[in-house]
């Protein structure tokens, strides 16, 4: 599978599409300088993972990608980040629109308390994509299907989503996220608190998903990085330390900071 | 037009055409008037609270605010020896004999003649114009002059009460028109007042009575106090203090610090969650049945309101005490007893010192709440014309019948006379005062000794 | 002896005895404190509590029985000719005790000395007039029975207090001398007095308990009491509440009416503060900047932390008023809806005022254990704060909800002093809510402060009010707080 990732990173660096576009963003919390100076860009239909040590600004810097920051009052960001040529901070940019088309998937599993059906319709019915019912529950087949959940939850849709197992939960959360048919999956250490097995039924998922979306995906373990990512982008203390194939970061990275990182001499 | 095509094929439309991000999508307009609305609808819910308080606030100082001032006439009254010392030999005991029926014939002819001086002609008799002032004026000559003896036989200057009609007048309450059914007052009288107020012998200035006096009677709302009732409210919050802080603390240390967790504490811990939220007036019947039918503790008493009191406070202060108990972390009690102390010893010596701000805390808020209770005083029968006479000692005090603040303005609200309602009103000016001084010391408390751990 | 000065003797002996423990167990040890097993305060503790607790324990017990002992014994000697004059054994039995501590005043006053108390005769004397002059109002004159009756009563009285001493300062000396033997220096005095504090600690726990069963007993005994004089399905079912003081024949006292009033007058407070406090509790959790919510909040709580007088006279001098002026004849808005200023919608309008702040600051406290991963999950996909309130975290914290509505409820039903002023006197079944009508509790007030006495059944269905109120206040407590903590149990 390592080998498959990497072969499709070399062959997507020829014709790359840039997806997301991020020169000189700056992130504070009240005083605290989260995030300096960040430039990047991402590759549509690409994985792309943010690794460093904890508090360097990872997660920090995938909220910002789709305003979720806003959310909290203390946070300002500065500079630019572009979707498709277009700044999402603009003034004209209505944030509630991008975050349907950027989705996000959350640390731990946050699955509403509301029945499986309705957690998945509720990002097509709040955004009014779907007219009927019929629509509506191909388009929740269709998401839990692609989520890889469909199999086990068919005869259980009215049952609520907490019910399910973490694992389960989480692959629920990525269905709600893809319902909206987003172009940008934002992933946020997806699979901290799950157990291997989950983990590895999740990553499988995200390798699937990369036919369809752009994903990026933040992670505390090498590993994940290695086996899901084409691209990586290594942050340490809110900086952009290094950013490029996975292959490359890992194998032969141009930084000692990264370096260190890998080896696990700083974390 | 393109919109429209977007939504006839939505599922795939939405993933593959990409609308530009500053366009905006059609739908969103309503419902970002949605979310305007909702956030309408939290700041009206607010505005609305907020108002009420303050429509509260006005109502309370405009309409409590007058009761602390009332109207008085200065009076020179003749005391003249035949009629208040027949016997002559200046005894008091002796001169105590005459009634304050005796006193009548000498104001009212102090008030003909003050008039006559002031240049006021009336046709009014004495007896009519004596409608101006307050009856306890001879009951206030009285004792003055059993408490001065030798000022038998001269004149002497007095600060009389005006009655409660006339004050009424000069505050607004009781108009010429409204006059025209009393049989207390009438029109002519209001004349009268208006030029006696321009001489300066009727004057209305601060009732320090209202404040420290006593209850009076129905037909004398301007000598009416609240002092009496206060004592009765101290004594009862002095009861509840003495009782619910050891009570209530020993109970918190000993769910939160020692009890197993079977089936004894639980009982506790529901039966104290249910008593927070049993209405008051379930306790009143309890005081009524427990302490006064059946332990013959006597009614109307400061201490039977007290043992009421703490029964209802209790749970408050409980709730509050474990509050601040659980929030002093382990750590002190694992080091206390790392170092050999026992349990009780680790609890008493570090964890219960820790706590005491937010005990204290806990119980001022719990003694405010009580201070401002009334239901259950009324079924132990701390309500009606009782607060007539302060306590003569700290016994009488706790023991003898008296009312409490909240029961006295509920007294002064049931009564005809609308001047008691002014000073029902200013009574909560009282009450109220009372209240914020506690809610700010406990914030204060809280503030100052606040503990982050 | 007097009882403080009992109290204050057997404090000294505890203090005496403290000193006395703790010398004595420092003797014991030779002076060498660390060859005691305690601390010697433990020892000086040890004594004070054995010369206490038993005493008082003893004094609290024979406080209680004392009375009703004599009580027994005395009612029995009245004559059947008093009791017919008085109406009931009970009542001649307090009329027995008024005289009996009006005889004491007056000795205490020195009007009388003691042997004229015991022997004076109504023949030769006017005792009510004597007693009058000292200042205690008796209802009637006295016969020459009820004074025989007083007299024997306060001999006995007399005795009981006596041997009441006796027994309490032996038993507090017996205490002490034992607390004393025991202090030696291998006695393990620091683990007998935490036993001892533990047990005052687990009785102060347990006074809840003994509230809860004080409660449940004042109530049944007189609703037990209530129901053998008044027909039970009467009171339950009966459509009409004319209570009359005066008449001799059972006056209608059927309680429908006034749980009807009571449920109307709750359900319109609940509909002024569900909304209000609902809305208001989401802006300031959800919407409000911290310094908006800081001012906000508290301002809020204020109307929560004003005594329930103060709305009673607000709803009768204020609110009442007002609302003639609007809905009453020659309003404001011509109609001629409301007679008077004390009505269903008055204290209803009123008590909801009163009741937001409690709603808002219990939604507050369940919106807010919703988890913030709900609103990042919902925000995430786009929602906007509205629809993420709406459709996620409303949803999310409806038990909860649910169980605070619960709770005011129940605060609606049992709040007595609004609806005292505000509602009206009259038990009425009707629709209309510019109508007077009366509730369990304002009644529960007019029944008991009246001046029927407490065994004629007015004064008794009282009690089978507060019987009724309490049951359903209780019901409606354990369900709201059952509610509420399987709710905080969900996302903890």
């Amino acid at each position: 599978m390592e080998a498959r990732a990497t072969d499709q990173a070399i062959a997507n660096a020829d014709h790359e599409v840039i997806k997301i576009e991020a020169r000189g963003v700056d992130v504070y919390y009240g005083e605290a300088h989260a995030i300096k100076g960040v430039d990047i860009d991402i590759a549509e239909k690409t994985v792309t993972s943010f690794i460093g040590p904890s508090g360097c600004g990872k997660s920090t810097f995938l909220r910002a990608i789709n305003r979720m920051n806003d959310t909290i009052d203390s946070c300002r960001v500065t500079g630019t980040i572009k979707l498709d040529g277009e700044d999402i901070y603009d003034r004209r940019v209505d944030p509630v629109q991008l975050r349907a088309r950027v989705g996000m998937v959350f640390q731990k599993p946050n699955p509403f308390p509301k029945s499986i059906f309705d957690n998945v319709s509720y990002g097509p019915k709040i955004h009014g994509m779907v007219r009927g019912k019929d629509e509506m529950d191909e388009l929740v087949q269709d998401s839990l299907r692609r989520a890889g959940l469909w199999d086990e939850v068919k005869d259980r849709l009215a049952q609520p989503g907490t019910g399910l197992s973490g694992g389960q939960q989480q692959r629920l959360c990525i269905a709600r996220a893809i319902a909206t048919k987003p172009e940008v999956l934002l992933m946020d250490e997806p699979c901290s608190a799950l157990d291997p097995i989950a983990t590895a039924i999740i990553e499988e998922l995200i390798d699937e998903l990369r036919e369809n979306f752009t994903i990026c995906i933040v992670t505390h373990s090498m590993q994940q990085a290695a086996r899901v990512s084409q691209k990586t982008a290594f942050f340490h203390l809110g900086k952009l330390i290094e950013e490029g194939a996975t292959e490359e970061i890992f194998t032969n990275p141009r930084d000692k900071k990264t370096q260190d990182y890998i080896t696990g001499r700083i974390g | 037009m393109s919109d429209i095509a977007t939504r006839d094929i939505p599922v795939k439309a939405a993933a593959e055409t990409t609308r530009s991000l500053f366009e905006r999508d059609p739908k969103i307009k309503a419902r970002w008037n949605a979310e305007g609305r909702f956030r309408a609808y939290g700041i009206g819910a607010i505005s609305i609270g907020l108002m009420f308080l303050v429509v509260l606030l006005v109502t309370i100082i405009g309409n409590g605010l007058p009761a602390f001032t009332q109207t008085y006439v200065h009076l020179n009254i003749e005391l003249k020896a035949s009629k208040l010392d027949p016997k002559g030999n200046r005894n008091p005991d002796d001169m105590a004999k005459v009634m304050t029926f005796g006193y009548n014939p000498l104001i009212e002819q102090a008030l003909e003649e003050d008039l006559a001086k002031a240049g006021i002609e009336t046709d009014m008799k004495a007896s009519a114009l004596r409608k101006l002032l307050s009856s306890s004026v001879a009951s206030q000559v009285r004792d003055y002059v059993l408490s001065h003896p030798g000022e038998v036989g001269k004149t002497v200057s007095f600060e009389v009460l005006a009655s409660g009609r006339v004050d009424g007048y000069l505050k607004g309450r009781v108009t010429r028109e409204a006059l025209a059914q009393d049989k207390n007052l009438d029109a002519a009288h209001l004349d009268i007042v208006d030029t006696l107020v321009k001489k300066g012998i009727v004057e209305r200035r601060f009732n320090l009575d209202f404040i420290l006096g006593a209850d009076a009677s129905d037909s004398r709302p301007e000598s009416a106090g609240i002092g009496v009732s206060m004592l009765g409210s101290l004594f009862m919050m002095l009861v509840v203090l003495v009782l619910s802080l050891p009570i209530g603390v020993a109970a918190s240390i000993y769910l939160e610090e020692f009890a197993a967790k079977n089936w004894f504490t639980d009982l506790i811990e529901v039966n104290i969650s249910n008593l927070a939220a049993v209405p008051s007036i379930v306790f009143g019947i309890l005081g009524l049945a427990a302490f006064i039918q059946f332990a013959n503790l006597p009614q109307s008493a400061p201490l039977v309101g007290g043992l009421v009191l703490t029964l209802m406070t209790l749970p408050t202060i409980i709730i509050a005490t474990r509050a601040s108990l659980k929030a002093v972390p382990p750590s002190i009690r694992d080091a206390a007893l790392g170092v050999g102390a026992s349990k009780m010893q680790a609890v008493f010596h570090h964890v219960l010192p820790l706590a005491m701000p937010g005990i204290l805390t806990g119980t001022i808020i719990g003694l405010a709440q009580a201070l401002g209770e009334t239901a259950p005083l009324l079924l132990i029968g701390m309500v009606g014309f009782i607060a007539s006479n302060p306590p003569t000692d700290l016994v009488a005090g706790f023991l003898h019948p008296n009312s409490a603040m909240p029961a006295q303005i509920y007294e002064w609200a049931k009564r005809a006379d609308p001047a008691y309602y002014e000073r029902a009103w200013g009574g909560i000016i009282i009450l109220l005062v009372f209240l914020a001084i506690m809610n700010i010391v406990a914030v204060i408390l809280r503030r100052r000794f606040e503990r982050r751990w | 002896m007097l009882l403080p000065a009992v109290v204050v003797v057997v404090l000294l002996i505890a203090a005496f005895g403290f000193v006395l423990g703790r010398q004595r167990a420092i003797a014991g040890a030779g002076g060498d404190i660390s060859k005691l097993h305690s601390l010697p305060n433990y020892y000086g503790f040890n004594v004070a509590i054995m010369a206490l607790l038993p005493a008082f324990l003893l004094l609290v017990v024979w406080l209680v029985v004392q009375p009703m002992i004599i009580e027994s014994q005395i009612v029995g000697q009245i004559q059947e000719r008093t009791v017919e004059s008085y109406g009931t054994r009970g009542l001649a039995f307090s009329e027995v005790r008024r005289l009996a501590d009006g005889l004491d005043i007056a000795v205490e006053r020195g009007a009388m000395s003691a042997e004229q108390a015991d022997s004076v005769r109504t023949e030769l004397t006017d005792i009510r007039n004597r007693l009058g002059e000292v200042g205690v109002a008796l209802g009637s004159n006295v016969s020459a029975d009820i004074l025989y009756v007083a007299q024997h009563y306060r001999v006995l009285n007399a005795a009981a207090s006596m041997a009441r001493t006796i027994a309490v300062l032996a038993l507090a000396l017996a205490g002490a001398a034992y607390g004393l033997w025991q202090a030696r220096p291998d006695f393990r005095a620091r683990i007998a007095v935490e036993r001892t504090s533990l047990g005052l600690l687990i009785s102060a726990a347990s006074l809840a308990i003994l509230t809860t069963i004080g409660i449940a007993l004042s109530l049944i005994f007189n609703t037990v009491e209530f129901f053998r004089i008044y027909p039970m399905q009467d009171f339950l079912f009966g459509l009409v509440w004319q209570p009359s003081f005066t008449s001799d024949t059972l006056s209608p006292l059927g309680i429908v009416p006034l749980l009807w009033g009571t449920l109307y007058i709750s359900f319109i407070a609940l509909l002024v503060a569900v909304p209000i406090g609902l809305f208001a509790a989401v802006y300031l959790s959800e919407y409000a900047s911290s310094g908006v919510r800081a001012v906000a909040k508290p301002l809020l709580e204020v109307l929560a932390g004003i005594p329930t007088i103060v709305y009673g006279l607000f709803a009768l001098l204020t609110v009442g008023p007002l609302l003639v002026n609007v809905f009453g004849k020659g309003g404001a808005l011509g109609v001629d809806w409301m007679q008077g200023g004390t009505a269903v919608i008055t204290a209803g309008l009123v008590m909801g005022i009163m009741l937001i702040p409690f709603v808002s600051s219990l939604a507050d406290d369940i919106i807010n254990a919703v988890p913030q991963a709900m609103r990042d999950g919902s925000l995430g996909l786009g929602a906007t704060q509205s629809e993420t309130v709406r459709k996620v975290i409303l949803p999310a914290a409806l038990p909860g909800i649910v169980g605070a509505i619960l709770l005011a409820a129940s605060r609606a039903i049992g709040e007595t002093m609004i609806v005292v002023l505000g509602a009206g006197a009259a038990g009425r079944l009707s629709l209309n809510p510019f109508d007077a009508m009366t509730t369990v509790t304002a009644k529960i007030v007019s029944q008991l402060t009246g001046d029927a006495d407490f065994t004629s059944p007015v004064a008794l269905v009282a009690f089978a009010l507060g019987m009724t109120l309490f049951i359903f206040t209780l019901g409606l407590n354990v369900l709201a707080l059952y509610i509420v903590r399987k709710y905080r149990e969900q996302y903890e």
